[in-house]
């Protein structure tokens, strides 16, 4: 056995940019998080070109998850088309030669940031989710050491007394994104900053959810077919944010999460957050061809 | 020590707390040495002794706070089993908060100061399972009610309300699942006198109406009086005197005990 067996050839750079064992140890973490539904696995986060809190954890996912025949698609508060999703598109491109996509329905992996796509993922598509706070009892229990006992506890009695004070002080639960949820019947997660709207989406899903935050070193993961519940009171049902009703102004979507545009005279007009719906619809509206699949929602509703 | 065991009457033989020999020390201070204590369901034990005698420490015990270096505790109630010391920090936590309730001398230990009274008292109940948001409001305002706390204030936070406003919460949410066991630690101390009255009234009336199991700390021997059906006397880490509540004071038998009863009256 020589030295030189034993080692391998220079190259410039890592495929998916991260080295052999950063991936492998990424791999058996993420592993470990679909092995405990919702648990926080602790990783070795390694530095990537980007700054920390502009999805470093979601890119290292990214990276080890990556091959060349795998479409990739990212989003960043529903929209392909804005500056940190290009960004983190032609990174990946770059350091794996995989194909992009801006169709959720051709994509095999996404990755985005505070929102899940309208149209429905299959079983066969993954979604990874940046996460700047992956814990959600912080608000209760700064101690992170305490917090994690009192997740192998299940002592969430402290997170329902917060929305039990809410009621109480506003008459409803204020909490908007990054409701806190209970995974399988055991661990409470920040589904990552996704509005009140995409939370019932991981419930049940054909898809693999991983979140994962960069700069607290965590994961977890939603399989498929997992029980993903919004903490809420018998008699005090979840609601959704009320964007049934709206109509995009520019496509004419109608019936999905809608990102508000205030105008000078004091209204609002609205259109559609998940910007590749809006072009799809757009392009069916001109007669182009354009494939809408499934959506989650269906007139404004949840259709289970 | 060989334990006197005064059983009042109208009580079941079999009692609920049976502590024996329970040691416990910090450093070279030995806060409790071989302390025993039996308590029968219904009845009110209380106990008296100087600064540092080792009431607090005994009580923390009881509420499976603090470990002892030695001893057992068992309770006598379904689906709970051997020495209760032995039991890991989940068991501890999931019985002390459905079965175990306690009032601290200091509201800050036992109370979320910055929540409103009524979540302090909704939080033992969310503890044990209740996922209804008006069952939870029923509850809270029925405990606080019994606490004799006013209901217009139910949902002001407790670092607005007066010492024996915050203690009626305190006493709320240790009733609230309608405990086995109620320990009370110093509950009027620091309160002025005609609060504490009527504080004393309020815990009179619930022993009446509920035969709560209530062990009661403090080193004012009038509380002690109105309260208890039985008197032990602690110094030094150790149990000097116990028996019933009237012979002890009428009879006390210890020279220490003898001293307090005489310094009092
Ligand atoms: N956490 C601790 N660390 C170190 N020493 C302690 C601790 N808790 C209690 N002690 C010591 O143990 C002894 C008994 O204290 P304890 O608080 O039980 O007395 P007490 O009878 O409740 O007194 P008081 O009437 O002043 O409340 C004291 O000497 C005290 O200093
Ligand atoms: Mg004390």
């Amino acid at each position: 056995m020589t030295l030189k067996s034993l080692t391998r050839a220079w190259e410039p750079m890592s495929y998916g940019f991260l080295d052999g064992s950063a991936k492998r140890e990424i791999r058996r973490k993420m592993l470990k998080a679909i092995a405990v539904p919702g648990c926080q696995i602790p990783y070795a986060s390694r530095e990537v070109p980007m700054a920390r809190g502009w999805g470093t954890g979601g890119l290292q996912i990214s990276c080890t998850l990556i091959h060349p025949a795998m479409r990739i698609k990212v989003i960043d508060q529903g929209a392909d088309d804005s500056v940190n999703a290009a960004s983190i598109r032609n990174f990946l491109a770059r350091v794996s030669g995989a194909p992009v996509t801006m169709d959720t329905l051709q994509a095999d992996l996404i990755q985005s940031r505070h929102r899940i796509p309208e149209e429905r993922l299959r079983a066969d598509q993954i979604l990874v989710l940046q996460v700047p706070n992956p814990e959600p009892l912080r608000s209760v229990q700064p101690n992170m050491s305490i917090a994690r006992q009192m997740h192998a506890d299940a002592d969430y009695g402290r997170m329902w007394l917060q929305l039990y004070e809410q009621i109480v002080r506003s008459g409803r639960v204020m909490q908007g994104a990054s409701y806190p949820s209970l995974v399988n019947g055991r661990f409470v997660m920040t589904p990552s900053p996704i509005p009140r709207w995409d939370v019932p989406k991981l419930n049940m899903a054909q898809h693999l959810t991983i979140l994962s935050a960069g700069r607290e070193k965590r994961l977890y993961a939603v399989p498929p077919f997992t029980r993903v519940a919004p903490l809420v009171f018998d008699d005090v049902p979840y609601r959704v944010e009320d964007h049934g009703h709206l109509t995009c102004q520019r496509s004419g979507a109608a019936g999905y999460f809608m990102n508000e545009i205030p105008q000078a005279d004091g209204t609002s007009t609205f259109e559609v957050s998940d910007s590749e719906l809006g072009v799809k619809t757009i392009r069916k509206a001109e007669g182009a061809p354009a494939h809408i699949g499934r959506t989650w929602y269906e007139n404004g509703r949840l259709v289970q | 020590m060989t334990l006197t065991l005064d059983t009042p009457q109208l009580v079941k033989t079999q009692p609920l707390l049976v502590a024996r020999n329970v040691s416990k020390s910090y450093g070279a201070v030995h806060a409790l040495r071989d302390v025993s204590a039996v308590v029968y369901p219904g009845e009110v034990l209380g106990i008296v002794g100087e600064s540092g005698s080792g009431k607090s420490t005994f009580l923390r015990c009881l509420n499976l706070e603090e470990t002892p270096d030695s001893g057992s505790y068992t309770l006598d109630l379904p689906d709970v089993q051997g020495n209760l010391f032995d039991l890991d920090r989940y068991a501890r936590r999931m019985l002390c908060a459905t079965r175990i309730g306690i009032v601290y001398q200091n509201p800050h230990l036992g109370l979320l100061m910055h929540h409103s009274s009524s979540g302090n008292v909704a939080e033992r109940l969310l503890v044990a399972g209740e996922r209804r948001f008006a069952v939870l409001r029923d509850k809270a305002s029925a405990a606080l009610d019994a606490s004799e706390f006013p209901l217009d204030r139910m949902d002001a936070p407790p670092v607005e309300l007066s010492g024996g406003m915050q203690q009626r919460v305190q006493l709320a949410k240790a009733i609230a699942l309608e405990p086995a066991l109620l320990l009370l630690d110093e509950p009027t101390t620091g309160l002025d006198v005609s609060v504490q009255a009527l504080v004393l009234d309020t815990l009179k009336r619930l022993q009446q109406d509920r035969r709560i199991t209530m062990v009661i700390v403090s080193h004012d021997l009038g509380v002690i009086r109105t309260l208890s059906d039985r008197v032990m006397v602690m110094r030094r880490g150790q149990v000097v005197e116990t028996g019933l509540a009237d012979q002890v004071f009428q009879d006390p038998q210890h020279a220490y005990t003898q001293q307090l009863v005489h310094a009092k009256l």
